[in-house]
């Protein structure tokens, strides 16, 4: 399918206003699936973590997962919503061979949490104040492999389903309709859908990875002419799978049926397929309101039914919310905005506070990861979260660095080294043999040698330039591979001078 | 030791206990039976020889041991086949689970095993538990023993040929709207639907979730209680499972004085549309109970015009969902459609080809059911009505400790005759179907012979939960009815004979 029309984008934004709406589901991070006792974990061999009841064989039953509640409870909290004491589970059926029971079971009429709202600000230090309509329980479904043709559904010979993921604990989070961001309507998508990240995460209920897709969004976009009353026909691009992916697919969604409405004809309601290596969404199924799954209540499960007590105990475990956690924590840290900004755009607002905890200044914790550890991840296209590093790495680095153990270079290999998955860093500093020498015998034999050979030095510095000895230092630090206590040289050189 | 066949199990039980009679012997003596006999009535469609013997000799070893873990040790049982069993094939009575082997056991099973009671085989019933007369199973129509060419109602009509035409001497059942109450009233026999949770539905192939339940088809009252005690219980697997026990059933089976009781004749189930020898029968039962002491009150249940109509949209729309993972997709039969198999025309060739006539007549009733635009008017008025219907037992049950009716309008009839008559059917469960809508306990007991020297039953309803008072009552009119006729009605039923 080729890329459509496209309007500019700021010619579409003065004819139209945007109406953005946008559904995030949150995979928790529970030991155990929604309705069954199997593990929760991604990855393993296909169909391993699988029992009667998430595979829907005959007879079996479903049993809410009591923590997956709490942690949707914890989400609704955060999102400032109500928390709905008494809520059913609906079953919502159609037929697809990656859902086991050929329904799914859902929260419909009754979710757990309802009309709540966050606060999101943008670039611009404008704040958007996102009215949530509501956040429910539901159960993900298996994943599909299309064998042969180019694995798609289309042209494959044959597909393969996995029910790993079957039962796996989602909450989708709802927002209202979003009129008022015209121009900002894509940063304000992302930064929203990085706000419910970070929230997730801060409160440990999911793994809040987007590239697993632990975090996924789903962005309805329609533009109605200035002034006009009557919403827009909206489309539904499916599984945004990357924050910059969310702004440029409601970007393009804005573009295209900008680009449509001026030539004068019609929106088709539909989900579209986001195409982030080619920058373009691709029609999926048409979508009506009226697609028909005959929900009705799931007579299989009793009433979520969470007391007060629960409630507020949780209430009382949130973890503070992100927005003024970062106000604090860039004053703790005394950062410019656009140094603390360049921590929240690479997402590593985590990162840095673990390692300031452990001791580490904020500057030099800053350095390394949004540094060296960005450089890495960047170069070998993976994400920072990837890679084996940890802010205790980086503290221990730190130390060796004001004990004089190890000098910049050799950080910055000791760090490679971790990476590298050879071990802790005190593991490769010795089995790369990495620590700075300040052996004198072997800094004295160094030092003369190099005075030996560089004998018009020497008697510069004899003459009273000292600043003469850095040619020394250096054929030292070469002599000895960068590992020469660098402070302990120049000691030696000027001793030697003197005698 | 003739005649051994027609002993109750708690009879059976004491002559295990006492060393009289072997488990082995026993669990022989039943197989042998059901082998011979089996070609007249149809009841099994399954016998399970070796593993029955098997698990006699456990419990022989257990009982020499004094170790019998329960009252009912060694007694064989017969279960219906709609309960997922690990060593036999379990088809509930449907083409598309042919050759199904489930791979797990259903909680009740697994409480039978736990109680050693060797299972001699599955019986037959209507496919998926849909039907009165066992004329809809994939496998043929199981035969009334007091005349073969008459049903022995249905679903459960294998399990209660089995019993009644002592091919077992005791079996489990499901009922969902008198699935053990018509069989045991169409055959002499005694059957329990326990209240709605106090038996786990874990591995009961789901026909209604929120009416099916699990009980006994016994040959006297003081049998169904031994094995609702030795089935019920909470189930962690089951949500719906009652958390509190009810108590010993067979302590309450135990006390048979009916004096001073109140007994509550339910005005809409005791007068038009009943065949004159069963209302007869039924006049003669409050008489006997009159004359016993009891004092008898009529009840007034308006609602109950509207129940076999309700039933029948709740019914079928859990029903159309519950069946939608019989889809070739992870178990079962798999039929491929002539032409390119997409998954699509799989699942439709398999369920064409899978289901019969009347599940698919359900299934297409469900959907209807629960379409968007009709939710309200059938689905949403149907949960109406069982409301009303449990309001007019909570108004009943406050004059009355039980209420009894007819179980059925009729005794057993021919094979054919309502077949093509799906309303005159469905009618049929117009007694039994209330107490599902409203989770209460019911239990149908002989109370004598009516047309045809065929027997008719009493049923017996409690509030929820008072499983106890229902089998207080329903043993003291056992034994009321077997002083007046003699002997047990189950007696009255023609020797089988193979010819």
């Amino acid at each position: 399918m080729a890329k459509a029309e496209l309007m500019d984008f700021d010619e579409a934004i003065e004819k139209y206003e945007v109406v953005i709406g946008l559904e995030v589901h949150v995979e928790l991070n529970t030991n155990t699936k929604m309705f069954c006792g199997c593990a929760n974990e991604f990855g393993e061999q296909p169909n391993t973590n699988v029992c009667p009841v998430c595979l829907g064989l005959p007879g079996a039953l479903p049993v809410v997962n009591g923590k997956a509640v709490e942690y949707s409870i914890a989400i609704g909290l955060a999102l400032n919503c109500s928390i709905a004491g008494d809520g059913r589970f609906a079953r919502k059926n159609y037929f697809y061979p990656d859902l086991s029971k050929n329904f799914q079971t859902s929260q419909y009429d009754e979710p757990i949490a309802y009309e709540g709202q966050l606060e999101v600000p943008v670039a611009s230090g404008k704040v958007y104040n996102v009215a949530i309509e509501r956040a429910h329980m539901e159960e993900d479904a298996g994943k599909l492999s299309h064998v042969g043709g180019v694995g798609r559904i289309q042209g494959a010979e044959y597909s393969l389903v996995d029910f790993n993921r079957a039962g796996v604990p989602l909450v989708e989070i709802v927002t209202k309709p979003i009129f008022d961001s015209g121009a900002e309507a894509p940063e304000l998508a992302s930064a929203y859908v990085r706000q419910i990240r970070e929230i997730v995460k801060a409160m440990d209920v999911s793994d809040a990875r987007m590239e697993r897709g632990n975090v996924r969004c789903d962005a309805n976009v329609s533009l109605r002419p200035k002034g006009q009353q009557r919403l827009g026909t909206r489309t539904e691009t499916k599984n945004v799978n990357s924050l910059r992916s969310v702004e440029n697919a409601v970007r393009y969604e804005i573009q295209r049926q900008a680009a449509i409405l001026a030539a004068g004809d019609e929106i088709t309601q539909e989900t579209r397929h986001w195409h982030e290596d080619k920058k373009y969404t691709s029609a999926g199924r048409p979508k009506s309101d009226a697609d028909d799954y005959r929900y009705f209540p799931e007579p299989d499960l009793v009433p979520v039914q969470p007391t007060e007590e629960l409630i507020e105990e949780i209430r009382t475990r949130l973890p503070e919310n992100p927005a003024s956690r970062r106000a604090r924590l860039q004053q703790e840290w005394s950062l410019s905005d656009n140094e603390f900004r360049d921590i929240v755009n690479s997402d590593l607002l985590d990162e840095v506070d673990s390692t300031v905890s452990l001791g580490v200044s904020a500057q030099s914790a800053k350095k390394w990861w949004t540094g060296e550890i960005a450089r890495i991840a960047n170069l070998e296209g993976k994400e920072i979260t990837e890679l084996s590093v940890t802010p205790e790495d980086v503290a221990e680095i730190e130390k060796m660095i004001s004990a004089g153990k190890l000098n910049d270079r050799l950080a910055r290999e000791a760090l490679s080294g971790v990476i590298a998955g050879e071990g802790s860093v005190a593991e490769v500093v010795s089995a790369r043999g990495l620590e700075v020498v300040s052996d004198d015998g072997a800094l004295t034999a160094a030092v003369d040698k190099a005075l030996a050979e560089q004998p018009d030095v020497l008697e510069k510095i004899r003459a009273g330039k000292e600043q003469a000895a850095g040619a020394i230092i250096g054929s030292v630090m070469k002599e000895m591979r960068g590992q020469a206590d660098a402070g302990r040289v120049r000691e030696l050189i000027l001793e030697r001078a003197k005698s | 030791m003739s005649g051994l066949h027609k002993k109750p199990s708690s009879e059976l039980a004491q002559m295990l206990r006492s060393g009289e009679v072997t488990s082995v012997q026993l669990t022989e003596l039943f197989l042998d039976r059901a082998e011979k006999l089996n070609p007249l009535t149809n009841s099994f469609l399954k016998i399970n020889r070796q593993t029955a013997l098997e698990q006699a000799k456990h419990a022989d070893e257990l009982i020499q041991a004094g170790k019998a873990p329960s009252v009912l040790t060694g007694v064989p049982i017969a279960v219906k086949d709609n309960l997922t069993t690990t060593d036999a094939i379990t088809t509930a009575g449907s083409k598309i689970l042919e050759n199904y082997l489930p791979q797990y056991d259903s909680t009740v099973v697994s409480k039978l095993r736990a109680a050693a009671m060797p299972i001699l085989g599955k019986t037959n019933l209507d496919e998926f538990a849909m039907g009165s007369s066992t004329e809809f199973s994939a496998y043929g129509p199981s035969k009334n023993p007091w005349d073969l060419e008459r049903i022995p109602g249905g679903s459960g009509g294998g399990s209660s040929s089995a019993v009644s035409g002592f091919l077992a001497p005791i079996a489990i059942g499901s009922d969902t709207g008198g699935s053990i109450r018509f069989p045991a009233a169409a055959t002499g026999s005694v059957g329990a639907k326990p209240t709605y949770g106090a038996v786990s539905r874990y591995g009961l192939i789901a026909l209604a979730s929120s009416l099916d339940q699990v009980g006994p088809v016994t040959n006297d009252v003081l049998d169904a209680a031994l094995l609702q005690d030795v089935i019920a219980g909470h189930d962690p697997m089951d949500s719906t499972s009652l958390v509190d026990s009810l108590g010993q059933m067979a302590d309450f089976a135990s006390k048979t004085d009916v004096k001073g009781l109140r007994v509550g004749v339910i005005k809409q189930l005791a007068s038009d549309g009943f065949q004159p020898g069963v209302k007869a029968r039924f006049d003669e039962s409050i008489q006997l109970l009159i004359d016993a002491g009891a004092e008898i009150v009529e009840v007034d249940c308006p609602s109950f015009e509207y129940a076999v109509s309700a039933y029948y949209l709740i019914l079928p729309a859990e029903a159309s969902s519950n069946l939608a993972r019989f889809d070739a997709v992870r178990f079962g039969q798999r039929v491929l459609p002539e032409g390119n198999p997409t998954i699509e025309r799989v699942m439709a060739a398999t369920r064409e080809a899978g289901f019969g006539p009347e599940v698919k007549r359900r299934i297409i009733l469900g959907t209807y059911a629960l379409s968007s635009g009709y939710y309200d008017a059938y689905y949403g008025s149907a949960q109406k009505v069982r409301t009303l219907i449990q309001q007019d037992f909570a108004k009943a049950f406050a004059s009355a400790d039980v209420l009894i009716s007819p179980t059925a309008p009729t005794t057993a009839f021919k094979f054919g005759e309502k077949l093509d008559d799906p309303l005159a059917m469905y009618l049929n469960d117009v007694a039994t179907i209330p107490a599902n809508l409203a989770g209460i306990p019911g239990i149908s007991v002989p109370n004598g012979l009516a047309e045809n020297d065929l027997p008719s039953g009493l049923q017996i309803l409690a509030a929820a939960q008072n499983d106890g008072v229902m089998y207080s009552a329903a043993a003291g009119i056992e034994k009321l009815q077997n002083d007046q006729w003699g002997k047990r009605m189950i007696d009255f039923a023609p020797e089988l004979e193979v010819n």
